[in-house]
């Protein structure tokens, strides 16, 4: 167990006019850890995360990333071009929709090769190769690796978006609502994957979620966030089956039980 | 006997803000250890706060008062005001917890549930010593492929026993893990909380059961109800 964060954030502040979405939050992460950011829509989460991958920046406050030599890099004050080569090795991002990740013009295997070309691999076989074998990770027939994504159920594509997003074998990744949108059954068969590649490759991972059971399945930790604050954060089954603010258990005692 | 587990002036009491911030306190100054090897039952009226005791020693309830230690990697670690990647830790190498009810990613099969409980063997030796311990507990091979969310509450509470017991923690915690099972499958926990022993590992538990509670526990530790406070 190292003490070395992967990632920390301090004094994160950030108003979109008069509306505060960040106030004053601190967030650490260490290696092979999963964070989950919980709370209500509007409640700031996406904007945290989106804070913390370097895509937004904040009014006030510095967010720190830990390379694999043990540098710190304020990701802020990072030039642009050096936060979008984190971005496609270190890092990885798992957006809600996975549309607006994928490109809907390359088929599936050029989606996931596409990563490793950015990253400078250029043996065709040699990233076909890989494509395939991720393509078999996610659990997409290796047959589909000439189909277009158009083609795809959206359960398919989400688990397209995570395979090119972790065959660069990224330490970090970012993942906003992986699971909304789809069907409960799909659902269940995409948090065991994330779960199981997750703990495999020892992946850290900043999740968004507005759904505490998702939270309680993926991650070690849990933030509560309202209203831009974070109000409770902890354990995830100590938040969850012992919560200490009024907020947290506002949240806990609305879930529906199926 | 090395003592694994112990708590000094423990406190406990939940705060219900939905309620108007009405208080219930459920422990106090709670004095419990136990040592390697050694089976200790806790007992005391339904509501005395029994489960709330053994969900605190895992830090599944956040102790208020006092002190809770428990041994890991050789030394006593403080875990009542741990970080809460302190308390992982402790769950993956020292202490181990059979809850009452099952809860699990859906539609995972039950034989992959208890092999990835399993610690410092290979997958392959995982899902071998996951077998054997499923048809030990009387769960036929062909219900090994399917996920649990099917099985009967007896089914069920046997696969969360294999997954508790295959850790092979040092430290074991047991919330009524013979609650929903008949007198065959009693027997059979019986004799794994027995072999448990025998291999040094100290458990805590929860028996509903007295005559399985007088096989297994070396001694008792007596929960007693607190006042409501107003």
């Amino acid at each position: 167990m190292t003490d070395d964060t992967l990632l920390s954030a301090r004094g994160l502040n950030l108003r979109f006019g008069p509306v505060p979405a960040l106030v004053d939050v601190a967030v650490d992460l260490w290696p092979g850890e999963v964070l989950a950011i919980v709370g209500e829509s509007g409640s700031g989460k996406t904007t945290l995360l989106n804070v913390l991958s370097g895509r937004l920046r904040p009014d006030d406050g510095v967010v720190w990333y830990r390379d694999p030599a043990g540098k710190l890099h304020d990701v802020h004050a990072m030039p642009a071009p050096k936060l979008r080569a984190l971005h496609r090795s270190d890092w990885g991002f798992v957006q809600q929709d996975p549309r607006a990740a994928l490109r809907m013009g390359v088929s599936a295997g050029g989606n996931v090769g596409e990563r490793l070309m950015a990253q400078g691999l250029r043996h065709y076989g040699n990233i076909r190769e890989q494509a395939i074998d991720w393509l078999r990770q996610v659990e997409i027939d290796a047959a589909r690796v000439d189909d277009m994504p158009r083609t795809f159920s959206g359960g398919m594509l989400q688990r397209l978006q995570i395979a090119r997003t972790l065959v660069t074998h990224p330490r970090l990744v970012f993942m906003d609502e992986p699971t909304g949108g789809l069907d409960v059954s799909v659902q269940a068969r995409l948090l065991d994957l994330i779960r199981s590649l997750v703990a495999r490759l020892n992946i850290a991972a900043v999740l968004v979620t507005h759904d505490l059971a998702v939270a309680r399945l993926l991650a070690h930790r849990i933030v509560v966030m309202q209203r831009g604050v974070v109000v409770e954060a902890g354990l995830t089954d100590q938040v969850l089956d012992d919560p200490q603010h009024a907020y947290t258990q506002l949240l806990v005692s609305s879930v529906l039980q199926a | 006997m090395t003592t694994l587990l112990q708590t000094a002036g423990l406190g406990k009491h939940f705060t219900l803000h939905l309620r108007g911030g009405l208080t219930i306190p459920v422990l106090q100054d709670v004095d419990f250890h136990v040592a390697a090897g050694e089976c200790v039952a806790l007992v005391g009226p339904s509501g005395a706060g029994k489960t709330t005791l053994l969900r605190s020693l895992y830090g599944n309830y956040r102790a208020d008062q006092g002190s809770i230690q428990v041994r890991h990697h050789g030394a006593m670690v403080e875990l009542a005001r741990a970080a809460p990647r302190t308390v992982v830790d402790v769950r993956t190498y020292s202490m181990g917890y059979v809850s009452q009810f099952l809860r699990v990613v859906p539609r995972v099969p039950a034989l992959d549930i208890v092999a990835e409980a399993a610690r410092g063997v290979s997958p392959e030796q995982a899902r071998t010593l996951a077998a054997a311990l499923l048809l030990r507990l009387n769960i036929p091979r062909r219900l090994h492929a399917l996920p649990p969310a099917t099985f009967s509450g007896g089914e069920q509470q046997r696969i969360n026993l294999a997954r508790g017991f295959i850790g092979r923690h040092p430290i074991l915690l047991l919330d009524e893990p013979t609650a929903s099972l008949d007198a065959d499958n009693r027997d059979i926990v019986v004799g794994m909380i027995d072999e448990a022993k025998a291999l040094g590992i100290a458990i805590v538990g929860i028996f509903h059961d007295v005559s399985t509670r007088d096989r297994v526990a070396d001694r008792t530790y007596s929960v007693a109800p607190l006042q409501d406070a107003a």
